[in-house]
């Protein structure tokens, strides 16, 4: 009775945590807002499992390094800086979940679901990289003008939304909220006034560096979209832009994102810098990119930075913010370092490569494109889901007509092997794609084959006289060597598949690995568990239902 | 207690004549096809442009064909989808020159053909796939490295858990089904797409799967009956294995069918190609793996293991006399 019962336990922990992989939570996306045109962030409730795009819709491109005109010295590189280009425009898309990524050493692979226009995509991916420096805020115009903009902003009739978290926000600040508090009273971190519409989003940073304000990531569109403003525009101290940074920064529970006030003209651009590297300096222990500008840009830079000392620089690639911006230390000529102190010199590679990517943009050729509408993926969501229905039906009419009582309890462990296929795919965020559903179905297969090649066996010792519980236990033991046989061979078929194979076949071979081993799991080990219930139940039981 | 095809004798070595027949019939005619008419290629592989239409009012196919040939698109081979309200056109890329761009002037030109042919907002263009002629030609490589691999990896595994010879016997078998289902694909003229590929490998396994099933009873009743030579234990254990079979089989195939019927058109190929399968999969695990391996058997004998009775009319080859070779005392 102990065995059984931490057997049953045992199930109820893999069934507990599928059905929790598969609760439907609160999902954030990014859409078009149709009254405005812009973007906006929505919360829907769904299932969290990845649909591939050939059955929600959307466009996959695959692109290489251009070298129709001319050969490009190190594709591979090419395509790195090109990735880190396509990433830092990730928020131009205006999809939710894209996916860039490196496919193999010079592909470049460019999901975006539910986006219908090709055009409009592939003018984003290959718009050529401009890569700027620019001197932040240092007099604090911008912050200076948030009173005037509330006010505006009040007049027009918005008011401060969600002000309410906003003292929590302002202790994770400690001393620098309080300094500022008893400083300049028209500072951003207005909480403890009456809060001004915009005011009441931007929080002052504790890094010092001028011309920064935080925003948290979930109020980021409200910021956007009142900045957008052509009133707010207007007050906005001429000579000033804003610039949203890449990265969102975390501080206690709550995810930022900064906005830096910049001068609208930059003090360099890409078009100057001829060779960018990290390193990491044996000394100090510090990572450094170090740069090397053209002759021409070198004096350029040598007479800004002369004027900009201990000014903040902000490093801007297609319009946004990478990274904090640095303090010029020192005039700078042809050659430079940025020291990223204790970052790490991954960092330090990716900031190289910014800059690389501004420098020398890679001409990229799209090789592969897929559009797929969304009703196409959705017929293919029915069609799959009617095809699984009636296949179950017809599964289960089978099992229990020929095997009798226990066909149902192999039923009901294939409802089991449903759920916990279903929760990996979920829980281990693998995408679900057409052949994907295919695999899905031809696994039910599998997981009966386990259960036939059990029962016949079982069967097979009955037949020969043996007694209910012995036929049970060598029946299963028996069976063992055939169902993992023939499984390592359905796996190794399938990870090959999966090696080789791109979208939608690999979509097939993580459902039929996932099947096999969830099938393995109730085969061998969830039936024998209800029939060993079943034994416990009638200890006397002579003949099985079978 | 409901039992199928439990204690059965057939003997499927001794009609192995049969299957040889039944194998030649299928596999002759079908290289020839394979060889004459090769393999409809899907754009994936081939490069070139898809564009699949659904429209609001049924198209006739010959007013579609014209309007596409007098947009330029001449080569353009149009297929229904399902119903006469939806339509793929596939036009694929001359040589390696081909480009991607090219996609953007057939996709203009497939508007234009529609709105000549339907009032414009009659139709939509639910897909739209251009495929690079090197990404096609890298792809159908992958697809034959990955199913060679597999073979590569399931006979190493097999020499582990069971002997070299058995892994041989198996991977022949399914050679033979994996030929026979892209001969069947062929025949059919298929379209070769991933899902098919996907099928195919899916063939392979269920195949081998069959096969080594049969094979761990051949293993297990060489074991325990010693006294049976290796026909009789062959035959022994495909009966012995059959009730699953049958049993198995019969759900794979009623899934199957459902895939066919409710599938819709991107599955339903596959359905057709697994259906194909099953049977060849079934064939061939008991007709062609256990002769296969009694061949092998023969050829290079397993201390130890069951004997061999020889096969066919061939009698055995009379016991040799001959004088003792120098340096052969310790055989």
């Amino acid at each position: 009775m102990r065995k059984i019962r931490s057997r049953l336990i045992i199930i109820a922990i893999l069934a507990v945590t599928s059905v929790w992989a598969l609760m439907p939570r609160n999902v954030t996306q990014r859409v078009v807002d149709s009254a405005t045109g812009r973007m906006k962030d929505t919360t829907v409730r769904e299932v969290p499992i990845n649909f591939g795009l050939d059955l929600r819709g959307g466009i996959h491109l695959a692109l290489e390094v251009d070298q129709s005109r001319g050969a490009v010295p190190d594709p591979a590189e090419a395509i790195r800086r090109a990735e880190r280009v396509v990433r830092t425009r990730i928020n131009e898309f205006g999809t939710k979940e894209p996916v860039v990524q490196i496919f193999g050493n010079n592909r470049l692979i460019v999901e975006l679901p539910g986006e219908q226009d090709p055009a409009r995509a592939k003018g984003i991916i290959q718009r050529t990289a401009f890569l700027e420096f620019r001197i932040t805020d240092m007099k604090h115009q911008f912050r200076d003008a948030l009173p005037v903009i509330d006010q505006a902003l009040r007049a027009a009739g918005v008011h401060a939304a969600g002000a309410a978290p906003a003292s929590a926000v302002s202790q994770l600040f400690g001393g620098d909220t309080t300094k500022k508090g008893n400083g300049k009273a028209a500072g951003p971190d207005t909480s403890q006034n009456k809060a001004g519409a915009l005011s009441a989003l931007l929080f002052q940073g504790q890094s010092g560096v001028a011309g920064e304000f935080l925003v948290p990531e979930e109020q980021v569109p409200a910021a956007e979209s009142l900045l957008a403003r052509p009133d707010v525009q207007r007050l906005i101290p001429r000579g000033l832009d804003l610039k949203w940074s890449t990265e969102v920064t975390s501080l206690g529970a709550r995810a930022y994102r900064a906005v830096y006030a910049v001068e609208d003209k930059p003090i360099i651009t890409g078009e100057e810098l001829e060779k960018a590297t990290a390193r990491r300096d044996q000394m100090t222990n510090q990572s450094i990119v170090e740069f090397t500008l053209s002759r021409r840009g070198g004096r350029v830079f040598e007479r800004e930075t002369g004027r900009h000392v201990n000014d903040f620089m902000a490093i801007i690639l297609d319009g946004r913010v990478q990274g904090t911006p640095p303090i010029i230390k020192s005039q700078i000529g042809q050659r430079g370092q940025i020291e990223l102190g204790s970052k790490t010199l991954q960092d330090a590679n990716d900031l190289a490569l910014v800059l690389r990517a501004g420098a020398l943009p890679a001409p990229l050729v799209i090789i592969e494109e897929r559009t797929i509408g969304p009703s196409l993926g959705q017929d293919a969501i029915a069609d799959g889901i009617k095809a699984g229905i009636a296949g179950v039906v017809l599964v289960v009419a089978i099992m229990i007509g020929y095997y009798r009582f226990a066909g149902l309890l192999a039923v009901l462990a294939l409802v089991l092997y449903a759920l916990y296929t279903l929760g990996g795919l979920a829980g281990f965020g693998f995408t679900l794609t057409l052949p994907g559903l295919a695999g899905f179905v031809l696994s039910i297969g599998i997981a009966v084959d386990a259960n036939v090649l059990i029962f016949e066996r079982i069967r097979e010792e009955l037949a020969a006289g043996k007694s209910v519980r012995t036929a049970m236990d060598q029946g299963f033991a028996r069976a063992m060597n055939a169902i993992v046989d023939s499984n390592v061979c359905a796996i190794l078929t399938a990870l090959f598949l999966f090696q080789f194979g791109t979208g939608p076949v690999k979509g097939f071979a993580v459902m039929l690995i996932l099947g096999v081993l969830a099938s393995m799991v109730t085969a061998i080990f969830v039936t024998r568990t209800f029939f060993l219930i079943w034994l416990e139940r009638r200890p006397t039981m002579e003949t099985l239902s079978i | 207690m409901r039992r199928l095809f439990t204690n059965t004798t057939f003997d499927f070595i001794g009609v192995r004549r049969y299957a040889y027949i039944l194998t030649a019939a299928f596999f002759l005619p079908g290289l020839v096809l394979l060889l004459v008419r090769g393999l409809n290629y899907g754009i994936e592989f081939t490069g070139g442009t898809l564009v699949q239409v659904e429209s609001k009012a049924p198209i006739a196919a010959a007013s579609l064909r014209h309007a596409l040939d007098a947009h330029g698109l001449t080569g353009a081979e149009i297929q229904s989808f399902g119903s006469d309200r939806e339509y793929v056109i596939r036009a694929r890329m001359g040589g390696d020159e081909g480009k991607i761009e090219d996609s953007e002037a057939t996709v203009a030109a497939v508007r234009a053909s529609l709105d000549a042919t339907l009032q414009p907002g009659q139709y939509e263009i639910v897909r739209h796939e251009a495929v690079g002629p090197k990404v096609g030609g890298e792809l159908r490589q992958k697809a034959l490295l990955a199913t060679l691999l597999s073979f590569a990896a399931i006979l190493v595994y097999l020499a582990i858990r069971f002997e070299w010879r058995f892994g041989l016997a198996a991977i022949g078998a399914t050679a033979h089904d994996v030929l026979g289902t892209i001969m069947f694909i062929s025949l059919m003229r298929l379209e070769v797409s991933l899902v098919i590929v996907g099928a195919v490998l899916s063939v392979l396994g269920l195949s081998l799967n069959e096969t080594v099933i049969i094979f761990d009873r051949v293993r297990e009743n060489e074991h325990k009956r010693l006294k049976l030579d290796l026909r009789a234990i062959l035959n022994l254990s495909i009966n012995e294995t059959l009730p699953r079979t049958v049993l198995t089989h019969g759900t794979t195939l009623s899934t199957m069918a459902t895939l066919a019927i409710f599938g819709g058109e991107v599955i339903r190929p596959f359905a057709f190609v697994m259906f194909f399968g099953v049977f060849t999969g079934i064939f061939s695990s008991m007709f062609i793996a256990p002769v296969v391996l009694m061949y092998i058997r023969q050829r290079w004998p397993v201390e130890g293991g069951a004997r061999v009775a020889p096969t066919g009319a061939k009698r055995p080859a009379p016991a040799a006399v001959r004088a003792p070779r120098v340096g052969a005392d310790g055989d």
